[in-house]
């Protein structure tokens, strides 16, 4: 995803002026053609995160199009007031750009772990949360924010995130992608799990169950349409994401079932809360976490078998 | 320049506003307004390149009040300096008013950014500043900051980004007023000067009292080419008003119907 994002701020740069890019002193090589093609817009901020924000504000509000980037811990929690007062209180059209959505940068320790940035993101006034679900989703949703006049938090994977989309699909800031179809329950996932999601339904559907999947790559707004027409069309609702269980999508969506109205079952799969003291890969976590496909896919036909029963 | 249009003669309405504004809203925080009050005279009436009528013109230099408790002062400039009715600063620290006791984004003409917590006005300029370059305009930026703003490390941060950037289009004055909410400043901030210089800024300190001490300092700016400029302006907490100078009652104390009657006639019975 961070190459597809690189990508796209390259073409977003070449037709708007105003694009900028700073970032926090991460990144090393990957933003060189950036710098040479677009002379003056582009900025090592240093490890001054919350400077580079300030930063960052002050050049939206001097008409230009900022983009932050570091690892998202940095990206967001060092520098909270920072996005809340100068980025989504002044409205100023920043997009802070988070590299590392959940187990991404497992083996560096929780320092990197990013499991509570779309809770926090997410409740302040203003913000949008984008996290894409792959490469292709990352690309488009960088090309969005061109047309997107507020602030905006891009949640990316890392480098070498497997591929959901082949080609490009239609993609609008706020209306999820749906990635399979499917009546019998719907996997709705946000950020770089979704070819777990994917692949869960996959093994479900040689069960007999047919998932809908979604790619809910806007966390905030939620898509409620689609979260609508998925409660009514499968009466059953699944949450997916690398990403704490406490104010990640799971919470977005059960805020969402009971303020709507809507009738249906809904299950959320995610991060427990709670620190890791051990060394593990992306898919280590993901493991101790439940969140394979394998795992879902259980989780997810036991909860549909419970459900027949009530 | 003297009489009713003088620098000193705005900056003397500016601390009769302040003081009935902290009495109409009970707020506190007067002493801190009242300490820049010069500074604020001096920018609005003699320094900035700005126009009330034309608020949003581009071309305008720019003025962040990092130390956004002290914003009475910032509101008291701008109805003086005609971005707004005076009527308006009635609306000061009443509710469903435009006017909280730190600004919020635009509330009012002349307001160009929010503030309110410290460390972050400095920030602010500087991408305002780098904007500037970046877009090729010529305006300049000016910050105020607090001396125990200093303390926060963000600070420091923008002061390392803005030398490093060449932004000598960015002016910080530092309000030292020798206080913090709690306390002396000085035994944790000093020396003062030599921090912005080894941080590489020019630095001048001055009385932020006299005012043609603080429009000769920033008619200056940039003292050094690629450098950005720091102005320590060494003023007294409460200032113009002696009951209220060098006494941290008033970071907090609203003044009543008596404090407010004899602050004024220091204010206003001192005629030149």
């Amino acid at each position: 995803m961070r190459n597809a994002f690189i990508r796209g701020l390259t073409a977003l740069a070449e037709r708007d002026q105003r694009v900028v890019l700073l970032t926090g002193d991460l990144g090393f090589k990957i933003f060189d053609e950036f710098a040479a093609r677009f002379p003056g817009r582009f900025y090592n901020a240093g490890v001054a995160e919350a400077n580079m924000i300030g930063v960052a504000a002050g050049l939206a509000l001097g008409g230009l199009k900022p983009f932050v980037y570091s690892i998202v811990p940095f990206a967001t929690l060092r520098c909270l007031e920072q996005i809340r007062d100068d980025i989504c209180y002044q409205e100023a059209p920043v997009t802070v750009v988070g590299v590392g959505g959940g187990y991404s940068y497992g083996p560096n320790g929780a320092t990197h772990h990013s499991l509570e940035d779309i809770a926090v993101m997410r409740c302040l006034p203003n913000m949008t949360v984008v996290c894409p679900g792959d490469p292709m989703e990352a690309e488009l949703g960088t090309l969005a924010t061109g047309s997107h006049a507020g602030p905006l938090y891009l949640r990316l994977g890392r480098a070498g995130d497997p591929k959901v989309h082949e080609a490009a699909v239609p993609f609008s800031i706020g209306s999820a992608i749906v990635v399979r179809n499917g009546t019998d329950c719907a996997l709705i996932s946000t950020g770089g799990i979704l070819p777990v999601a994917v692949a869960a339904a996959k093994l479900l559907e040689s069960e007999g169950i047919g998932c809908r999947v979604v790619s809910m790559h806007t966390v905030k707004p939620l898509d409620e349409a689609l979260l609508h027409r998925c409660a009514e069309e499968c009466g059953a609702i699944f949450t997916i994401e690398e990403h704490s269980l406490l104010g990640g999508l799971g919470s977005a969506v059960g805020e969402w079932l009971a303020a709507s109205g809507a009738r249906c079952l809904l299950r959320s799969y995610g991060a427990a809360d709670r620190f890791s003291h051990l060394c593990g890969s992306q898919e280590y976590f993901r493991q101790m976490q439940g969140l394979t496909a394998e795992k879902i896919a259980r989780r997810v036909h036991e909860a549909l078998k419970e459900m027949v029963r009530c | 320049m003297r009489g009713a249009d003088s620098v000193e003669t705005r900056a003397r309405a500016i601390r009769a506003k302040i003081v009935r504004m902290a009495h109409a809203g009970k707020t506190p925080h007067v002493a801190s307004a009242l300490s820049c009050a010069d500074v604020m005279a001096a920018l609005y009436f003699s320094v900035l390149r700005i126009d009330p009528a034309a608020p949003q013109d581009e071309a305008r230099d720019r003025f962040i009040l990092s130390k956004g408790h002290g914003c009475m002062a910032l509101y008291a400039v701008l109805a003086e300096r005609g971005f707004f009715p005076e009527d308006v600063l009635e609306e000061y620290a009443r509710d469903g008013g435009r006017l909280a006791e730190h600004p919020a984004p635009r509330c009012v003409p002349g307001i160009e950014v929010a503030t309110g917590s410290l460390g972050h006005g400095l920030s602010l300029g500087a991408g305002l500043a780098l904007a500037a370059k970046i877009r090729e305009q010529s305006y300049r930026v000016f910050v105020l900051l607090s001396d125990a703003e200093c303390a926060e490390g963000s600070v420091w941060e923008a002061a390392l980004f803005a030398r490093a950037r060449g932004l000598d289009n960015l002016v910080a004055v530092v309000d030292y007023n020798k206080y913090s909410a709690m306390g002396a400043t000085s035994p944790y901030l000093e020396p003062l000067g030599e921090k912005w210089r080894a941080f590489g800024w020019s630095c001048v300190e001055i009385d932020g009292h006299c005012v043609e001490a603080i429009a000769a300092a920033l008619w200056r700016v940039p003292l050094e080419a690629s450098q950005p400029t720091a102005v320590i302006a060494h003023t007294i907490k409460g200032k113009g008003v002696s009951f209220m100078e060098n006494d941290l009652e008033w970071h907090y104390r609203p003044p009543n119907d008596n404090d407010l009657r004899r602050a004024l006639d220091e204010i206003e019975g001192h005629q030149p």
